[in-house]
């Protein structure tokens, strides 16, 4: 069941900005980024590479490069309560405890040096001090995410592990501190159509039980159409279109969206040549 | 001669397993385990299957960059497959291929000119610099990119500049047949349908064959003339596009086509 909706909504994120200096070049990486997310919800943000969609989810707690190189600024609301400005050891405890992140290729974002286990509890251990067992709350939260053996995956290094598996210990890693939203970036770009439906099932199961929001980042519609309830669509830093994932995926607004969704064969309908972007929507590169 | 540019039969590539504590031969990973398949002079037929399949082995075994065990190869008509690595090379100017990843399939240390002459230097030793140098940009054009781009580094491109380079490397010794790596999965849509296209195009204007690679059944769908399926080494299903997608029989292929999600 669906948590009931309050007034406040859980994330509100107001005129993001993302600016990283480079000698005294300026680059604005995301621009005017606002949305809001209520408990339980999945927003999804869509866009192509470079299009800001990473840099502003990495932005609500602030996980860029300190100033002067990268400046940051807006408003970020963790249930009203601002996150811009707070100081590093606060936002250390909202990173990976109320919001954590999981990445696109499992392969690196996990250390090789240690276990899977160890990794798990060392972020227990970091945010819930509480946790007496920090052994059995790594089995239990391995066993979530529906890992067979999880005693012998604990003991095992990343490179043990297969690519579907390692992205199962990261979501393992990310919800055992119960983290109430969830930003997955590309979760399953780096995972085959078979692997990807299962992580995709995973999520949806865990949002279900536990009423967690996901921030889900994706260049997939598939993925977008049958798992998330918003859209936005991310367009050279700014959000140029968002609304109900019915609504954007019947009628495009924006012709980014449209030109994008149109750009992607689909099985069973097949076209003699794709279409492309034409030169103005073409993100310049 | 038959219309079949290649003509596989029971190809196996085996890896030896590990021994186990008592020295015991391990049984051997069986990577690709007797296949057969044709691909037909002109056409594309397209490879699927789930990573560890064994559909990248296969593409690698044609081109001995993966160790035969048993099987044939047979190239108009002629088995390439028990060749040494030094009687192969002019099928290597024949048959060339394009990696997944063009973030490492390009030497970062190399400008786009040397590395785009490299193959012209070894499969046509009798050009001359300035020779090599004009087709080298003359290459770039027929990826649409501009010849300008000659004395740049990998680095400078996007993703999917780097992989029209990689094709423009491919397509520099005027190769008949090429095995394409999943080409296009590490490419953002837009740029996969563009990358497409491209090769669409090339096809049509150097008469190219291709050995599509890849996990996406909806881009192997709309490039392909024929499809097969891979799964634990072997082909469980082959046949048209329709029929592939319209009417599987093989659970492995109903299973993969579930997955797909459908918007």
């Amino acid at each position: 069941m669906l948590p009931i909706m309050s007034a406040e909504p859980l994330l509100k994120v107001q005129d993001l900005c993302v600016t990283f200096r480079t000698g005294d070049r300026a680059t604005v990486a995301a621009q005017g980024v606002s949305y809001e997310l209520a408990a339980g919800e999945v927003l999804a943000i869509v866009g192509e590479s470079g299009s800001g969609k990473s840099v502003s989810a990495l932005a609500l707690t602030r996980l860029l490069p300190p100033e002067p190189s990268c400046s940051l600024s807006g408003s970020v609301q963790l249930s009203g309560v601002e996150l811009q400005g707070l100081p590093e050891d606060k936002l250390a405890k909202i990173r990976g405890g109320s919001i954590a992140y999981i990445f696109q290729e499992p392969g690196t974002s996990l250390n090789p040096v240690y276990t899977i286990g160890f990794q798990i509890g060392e972020a227990v251990a970091l945010h819930r001090p509480e946790v007496k067992d920090i052994k059995a709350e790594v089995i239990r939260s391995l066993a979530e995410v529906h890992i067979h053996d999880p005693e012998r995956v604990a003991n095992q290094y990343p490179h043990e592990l297969s690519g579907g598996m390692q992205q199962r210990a990261m979501i393992a890693m990310a919800l055992a501190c119960n983290p109430k939203i969830l930003v997955a970036d590309e979760p399953t770009t780096a995972l085959d159509v078979t692997i990807q439906k299962e992580i995709m099932d995973l999520l949806a199961r865990l949002r279900r039980e536990r009423g967690m929001s996901i921030v889900l980042i994706t260049h997939n519609f598939g993925i977008i159409a049958n798992f998330a309830d918003k859209v936005a669509v991310m367009w050279k830093g700014s959000i140029v279109e968002s609304g109900p994932v019915e609504q954007i995926m019947r009628i495009q607004s924006h012709p980014y969206t449209k030109a994008l969704i149109a750009c992607i064969p689909r099985l069973g309908q097949r076209r003699r040549r794709l279409t492309t972007l034409s030169d103005e929507l073409r993100v310049s590169r | 001669m038959s219309d079949n540019l290649l003509e596989v039969s029971d190809l196996s590539v085996h890896y030896p397993g590990r021994a186990n504590w008592f020295f015991q031969k391990a049984e051997p990973k069986k990577a690709v385990d007797g296949i057969s398949f044709v691909v037909p002079k002109g056409k594309t037929v397209g490879l699927v299957g789930e990573s560890g399949s064994g559909k990248t082995t296969t593409g690698r075994a044609i081109v001995k960059l993966a160790p035969l065990t048993a099987g044939k190869i047979l190239y108009q008509g002629v088995d390439i497959g028990i060749l040494s690595n030094s009687a192969f090379l002019p099928w290597r100017k024949k048959i060339q291929m394009i990696f997944q990843d063009p973030y490492n399939s390009l030497n970062p240390r190399a400008d786009i000119l040397s590395i785009l002459s490299e193959p012209l230097e070894i499969h046509f030793p009798q050009m001359t610099r300035e020779d090599r140098e004009v087709r080298c940009a003359e290459l770039l054009r027929s990826v649409q990119l501009p010849a300008e781009h000659l004395r740049r580094f990998p680095h400078e491109f996007s993703g999917g500049q780097r992989q029209r380079i990689g094709i423009a490397r491919a397509l520099a010794v005027q190769p008949e047949l090429i095995i394409c790596d999943e080409p296009v999965s590490a490419l953002d849509v837009s740029v996969q349908a563009e990358v497409v296209n491209l090769l669409q195009d090339l096809q049509e204007q150097f008469g190219l064959t291709y050995l599509f690679v890849a996990h996406d059944l909806a881009v192997v769908e709309h490039v392909s003339d024929h499809i097969l399926v891979m799964s634990k080494g072997r082909i469980v299903e082959q046949g048209t596009p329709s029929e592939i997608l319209g009417n599987p029989q093989h659970d492995y292929t109903k299973t993969l086509l579930a997955a797909v999600p459908r918007f």
